[in-house]
């Protein structure tokens, strides 16, 4: 056996397990649930079908079709808002802060990201609650006459969202940020730019990668959560992983569950090929 | 522009904090409900948690199923990336792809496609199923991190050591894992944290044996209580101190 042959050999042998246990526990699962959207339930019973008819009924029942938009929605406003309010908390900490200071800048401003994501939605409600501190603290301060409901809403939803995607947006803005050379700025002013056109012409344009690569993550793992709009928005109008833990729990309709994750899946992977560009871009 | 951005930070900074700011006060409320005003300092609730059997249980639990599902992943990961790095197979593009593929699938569609399958094949809901569905969210997550840190340098030294006649398993053992050591630290430790973290997966793949995050949800649903409070308090501890020290120990040199 050729030398080359057999370090072929070894290198596949090192491969396999990794790969049997993604074929088995991921691809396989992945391909079954595929299948078992295209079947029905009948009773109690599940029907294996090739047939579109849970397809379809996504776009036809309105509560379904509903569930698609108020995710797509509070998706956007999501990743819309962190974007806004993450770039300029990146650009202070990564150039006006002193150096020393900077690490501990970004660490204080991510710090919430490390405690548990349960917990996490259970401090908002904690905080929006109509007793709790933000209320108290309006009402007190005589900005508002009584307290108003955030709590069960879009709006404590999306709180809670931006929260977390804010840190999640800055370190990637930061990290964009912080590998930019100096150089680029000196350039621009000498060449007579206004701080502001500096900005919003040289630095803003070369973050785009990292703006991107964090834009995509928040929209991934933004329209796929099932925990801060369960705990933070109720049941009043519900996001797509909701209403896939609703077929799961109510009726054991696994075909409609399996249904609505294969749209889930199509929808973020149409995010992936419109940012596909800039995230390629990030690699190189 | 300076006091604009002090006040933007400040801003932020408030928003950012307030609630884990909240949280951890009301940990200490003494009366029944976590919300202002602030009656006093008591340790009752800690002590009321540290003595509940469910959560001590849902505790140990999490820490098991974290530690070695993170060790299986982290050792999936490293042979996969050793091997790949290695050689260039016939289909190295595509083995690549499907291993990092469930990074970019959410969490509930995975859980979904186990629980199916764990059902048709007869696997109950338990640990073991939740610490099967964890290596497969966080091996995408290991393998990448070492395949990224196995660079030329490294390549060479270990060809050199199998040109030396050193076997396969030392190859590995002693000369690229001691190479790796902090890429290998980090990604043992992301894939700890994410697991210890992990909702959806261990609320469809447990019944009985649940983990902390599926034992707090739990307490959810009996509304807000300082009890609550301390347990999310006593969480957030324990991640903060891991990332201090990763701040302080691993990462240390490669910031500076």
């Amino acid at each position: 056996m050729s030398i080359e042959k057999q370090e072929k050999r070894q290198g596949a042998a090192l491969v396999a397990p990794a790969l049997l246990w993604t074929l088995g526990f991921f691809a396989i699962p992945f391909a079954a649930m595929v299948m078992m959207s295209l079947a029905h339930l009948e009773g109690r019973e599940i029907v294996q079908g090739h047939d579109l008819g849970n397809y379809l009924r996504i776009f036809t029942d309105p509560s379904l079709r509903r569930g698609i938009f108020v995710s797509l929605e509070i998706t956007a406003v999501v990743t819309v808002i962190s974007v806004l309010l993450a770039w300029p908390l990146a650009w202070i900490i990564a150039t006006r802060v002193p150096a020393r200071w900077r690490r501990m800048a970004l660490l204080l401003a991510v710090l919430p990201f490390w405690t548990s994501y349960v917990v996490r939605s259970y401090s908002w409600a904690l905080v929006l609650g109509e007793k709790g501190v933000v209320m108290n603290a309006l009402v007190g301060l005589g900005l508002l006459a009584e307290p108003v409901q955030i709590m069960a809403t879009r709006s404590a939803t999306i709180i809670g969202f931006v929260h977390f995607f804010v840190m999640l947006l800055t370190l990637t803005i930061y990290s964009n940020l912080i590998q930019l050379s100096p150089n680029y700025a000196r350039a621009a002013e000498d060449l007579g730019a206004s701080r502001w056109q500096v900005i919003r012409l040289v630095i803003l344009p070369l973050t785009l990668p990292g703006v991107m690569t964090g834009a995509f993550l928040t929209f991934v793992l933004c329209i796929g959560d099932y925990i801060t709009p369960q705990i933070l928005g109720g049941n009043n109008e519900l996001t797509l992983p909701q209403l896939i833990m609703l077929q799961l729990g109510r009726r054991g309709d696994f075909p409609m569950a399996s249904a609505l994750s294969v749209v889930l899946m199509v929808i973020v992977t149409l995010a992936y090929a419109a940012c596909a560009r800039w995230l390629k871009m990030e690699r190189v | 522009m300076k006091y604009l951005s002090l006040a933007y930070l400040v801003a932020l900074f408030g928003f950012i904090l307030l609630p884990v700011v909240t949280l951890v006060i009301f940990s200490f409320q003494d009366g029944r409900l976590p919300v202002p005003p602030f009656k006093g300092v008591t340790f009752e609730w800690y002590a009321k948690i540290l003595t509940d059997r469910a959560m001590m249980e849902a505790l140990g639990n999490s820490l098991i199923v974290a530690l070695l599902s993170s060790l299986v992943a982290l050792t999936l990961g490293f042979l996969a990336a050793s091997g790949l790095a290695r050689v260039v197979l016939p289909g190295s593009v595509l083995m690549r792809g499907l291993l990092i593929a469930p990074m970019t699938v959410s969490y509930l569609i995975i859980a979904l496609g186990l629980l199916q399958m764990f059902n048709k094949i007869g696997i109950r809901p338990s640990l073991l199923a939740t610490g099967i569905g964890h290596v497969v969210i966080n091996l995408p997550l290991c393998f990448a991190i070492l395949y990224a840190a196995i660079g030329e340098h490294q390549k060479s030294a270990l060809k050199a050591a199998r040109d030396l006649g050193a076997r396969e398993w030392q190859v590995l053992w002693f000369v690229a894992a001691p190479m790796l050591t902090p890429a290998l630290a980090a990604a043992f430790f992301l894939a700890f944290t994410f697991s210890w973290d992990e909702f959806i997966i261990a609320f469809l793949l447990t019944r009985f044996d649940v983990t902390l995050p599926v034992e707090i949800w739990s307490m959810l649903r009996s509304g807000l209580s300082p009890a609550t409070n301390a347990v999310g308090s006593l969480v957030f501890l324990v991640s903060v101190i891991v990332v201090v020290t990763l701040e302080l120990t691993l990462f240390r040199k490669g910031s500076k």
